[in-house]
């Protein structure tokens, strides 16, 4: 059968790879441009490096499970201690790195999360529009009138401590933002003439959908999922402060600087380099997304 | 008996300042084989007239007041209706309506059953006036002209392969090759472009094409050029053409048959030649007289 078509497999493969290729050579050459997104990206990378090896890259690993030292209480930084100890005598470098899995793992995953769901929502209501956009955007305005972080707080106390609790408490005030941007996508491109042309081949909603506006809309969508990580980061942080979210003695930011709190000033290691980290994560990642703004979305290039 | 009958069709469309009567009571008989023209200004309802056959108008805002269109003795719009472009909308049917009937064969398919529009999609095709916006800018060549056979798959029952190898026919067909499979669109020229949308819309072996002024967003010299495609497809396919232009120039270059609009309303109706050399109605006159003279040239 193979033999008898008036094709090469190989050739053609290798012509939509090229065309792939050529398309991410472009994106690349676009985010040179802006050196504060290469940093961006860069700190980004560092962290997620972190986040999956920061256990093993730790002077005490044993700190970040749990092992404290109390000969080492509130010793100030020095070349054993790069960042002090703390009130129970641990490493305050091992517990940043130690807290970075939680506090990224948690916010990426509360981005994705809301991102997938609020998408399907957004895409129907635009698409299908009628009493299916009433009934789910209504929906979305119900969530906007309550203050994310005290719908988070009240989940997740009725859900009890854990990291997944938390993730699905804040994640069910985030999914109305991607909701809204989607619809509003959606309603855009719902009326281009090329789906209109698949309409008249026969496609149904669902191939439309996928095949045709959700491709064309991915770029929104993607900076605002780059640009909203470093906000969740900061209320995973947020939970950890008011003590909901991480169960202890699993090092988390939000929740060493709460229990920081009453040592300052004069113990301000032991505050100081956990806000840090915090305010490192949510900068390196909103520069991130302002670069992939720039390289995905052409109306905002200056 | 012919292929597509437009019968009495009224549309009006809602807007914020009340309802617009786009159609008010088009009349069109095509048989097959032909090449009609609908003529006239912009906004008299040319286009409307050739997507409603095609089920392409939105309803709402559109709503068909009464009227029908008939496609092979078959009803795509009932107690319904559609001006140029939105008849041309009405023409490929894809929107359901009140009291509407597609009837194929003797057998009644509901309009707004999926299967239904599956099927009178394969018969009717479209091509649209700018190819730059009627290709998604994310799919190659390849994947444009070989969604319709992915769509019927079940009835084409082609695999991946000979999908490939079809849309490497259906490229010969219109003068492109494998080095166009896998470009995207913005990396082809404005004729290039229309060639593949003729492809895609041959892809389904269609009987029909609306072709919703196919030229008018070329180059005068690929206009040309796509204007002898479009005529060879007829001639080596034995299509079915509704052309839609305001060109008269090309009309006459192309169309058997013309149906003169103004207002939604069919002005003059007739063969080609009949109506350019001897206008009844004032407003063909018109519309004759402010061709540009180079016509004859072009001729």
């Amino acid at each position: 059968m193979m033999t008898t078509l008036p094709l090469d497999t190989a050739e053609l493969a290798q012509g939509a790879s090229r065309a792939r290729r050529d398309a991410w050579r472009r994106a690349f050459y676009r985010m040179r441009q802006s050196s504060l997104s290469i940093v961006g990206l860069v700190l980004v990378l560092l962290l997620l490096l972190v986040a999956a090896a920061g256990n093993s890259m730790a002077p005490f690993p044993d700190h970040i499970t749990g092992g404290i030292d109390t000969a080492m209480r509130f010793k100030p930084p020095s070349w054993s201690n790069w960042m002090g100890t703390n009130e129970l005598g641990q490493d305050v470098f091992s517990l940043v790195l130690g807290g970075a899995r939680i506090s990224l793992f948690a916010g990426l995953a509360v981005v994705l999360l809301a991102a997938a769901v609020g998408t399907i929502v957004g895409a129907f209501a635009g698409y299908l529009g009628g009493w299916t956009d009433e009934v789910l955007m209504r929906l979305a305005d119900l969530k906007l009138t309550l203050p994310g972080l005290i719908l988070a707080m009240a989940v997740a106390a009725a859900l009890g401590a854990g990291t997944l609790n938390m993730v699905i408490a804040i994640s069910l005030g985030w999914w109305p933002g991607f909701a809204r941007l989607v619809r509003g996508e959606v309603l855009s491109r719902r009326e281009e003439v090329y789906v209109l042309a698949a309409r008249a081949l026969g496609a149904g909603p669902v191939r439309i959908l996928w095949r045709h506006i959700l491709p064309n809309i991915v770029s929104p969508v993607i900076v605002k999922m780059s640009l909203d990580v470093g906000f969740a980061v900061l209320t995973v942080a947020s939970l950890g402060f008011v003590g909901i979210g991480v169960k202890p003695p699993t090092p988390e930011w939000g929740q060493m600087l709460s229990t920081a709190r009453g040592f300052l000033p004069d113990y301000w290691w032991t505050a100081i380099f956990p806000g840090a980290a915090i305010f490192l994560a949510v900068l390196s990642f909103n520069l991130l997304g302002d670069g992939l703004r720039d390289v995905l979305d052409p109306k905002s290039r200056r | 008996m012919p292929l597509l009958h437009i019968d009495n069709l009224h549309l009006a469309m809602r807007s914020y300042d009340g309802e617009a009567h786009v159609l008010n009571g088009v009349q069109l008989q095509v048989d097959k084989g032909e090449i009609w023209g609908l003529a006239g200004e912009t906004g008299c309802g040319k286009s409307v007239t050739g997507l409603s056959v095609s089920r392409l108008v939105n309803t709402p805002p559109a709503r068909y007041m009464q009227g029908r269109i008939l496609f092979d003795g078959q009803d795509v719009v009932g107690e319904s209706g559609s001006g140029k472009s939105t008849l041309t909308r009405c023409l490929l049917g894809l929107e359901p309506v009140d009291g509407g009937r597609i009837l194929y064969r003797g057998a009644d398919i509901a309009v707004h059953d999926a299967h239904g529009r599956r099927g009178h999609a394969a018969r009717m095709q479209v091509v649209f006036q700018d190819p730059n916006a009627s290709m998604n800018p994310r799919m190659t060549v390849h994947d444009i002209v070989a969604e319709g056979m992915v769509i019927h798959q079940r009835e084409l029952g082609l695999d991946g392969p000979a999908r490939t190898a079809q849309v490497l026919t259906l490229l010969g067909h219109v003068g492109l090759g494998r080095d166009h499979l896998h470009r995207y669109p913005h990396e082809m020229s404005g004729g290039q472009r229309q060639r593949v949308c003729i492809a895609r819309a041959l892809a389904l072996k269609p009987e029909c094409l609306i072709l919703d002024e196919p030229t008018s967003a070329l180059d005068v010299s690929v206009q040309a050029q796509v204007l002898n495609l479009l005529h060879e497809m007829q001639q080596a396919f034995g299509l079915t053409y509704v052309f839609v232009s305001h060109d008269l120039a090309v009309v006459r270059y192309l169309c058997d048959d013309v149906v003169v609009l103004r207002g939604g309303m069919v002005v003059e109706a007739g063969p080609t030649e009949q109506i350019f050399s001897t206008p009844q109605d004032g407003y063909t006159r018109a519309l004759i007289a402010a061709m540009p003279e180079l016509e004859s040239c072009l001729r």
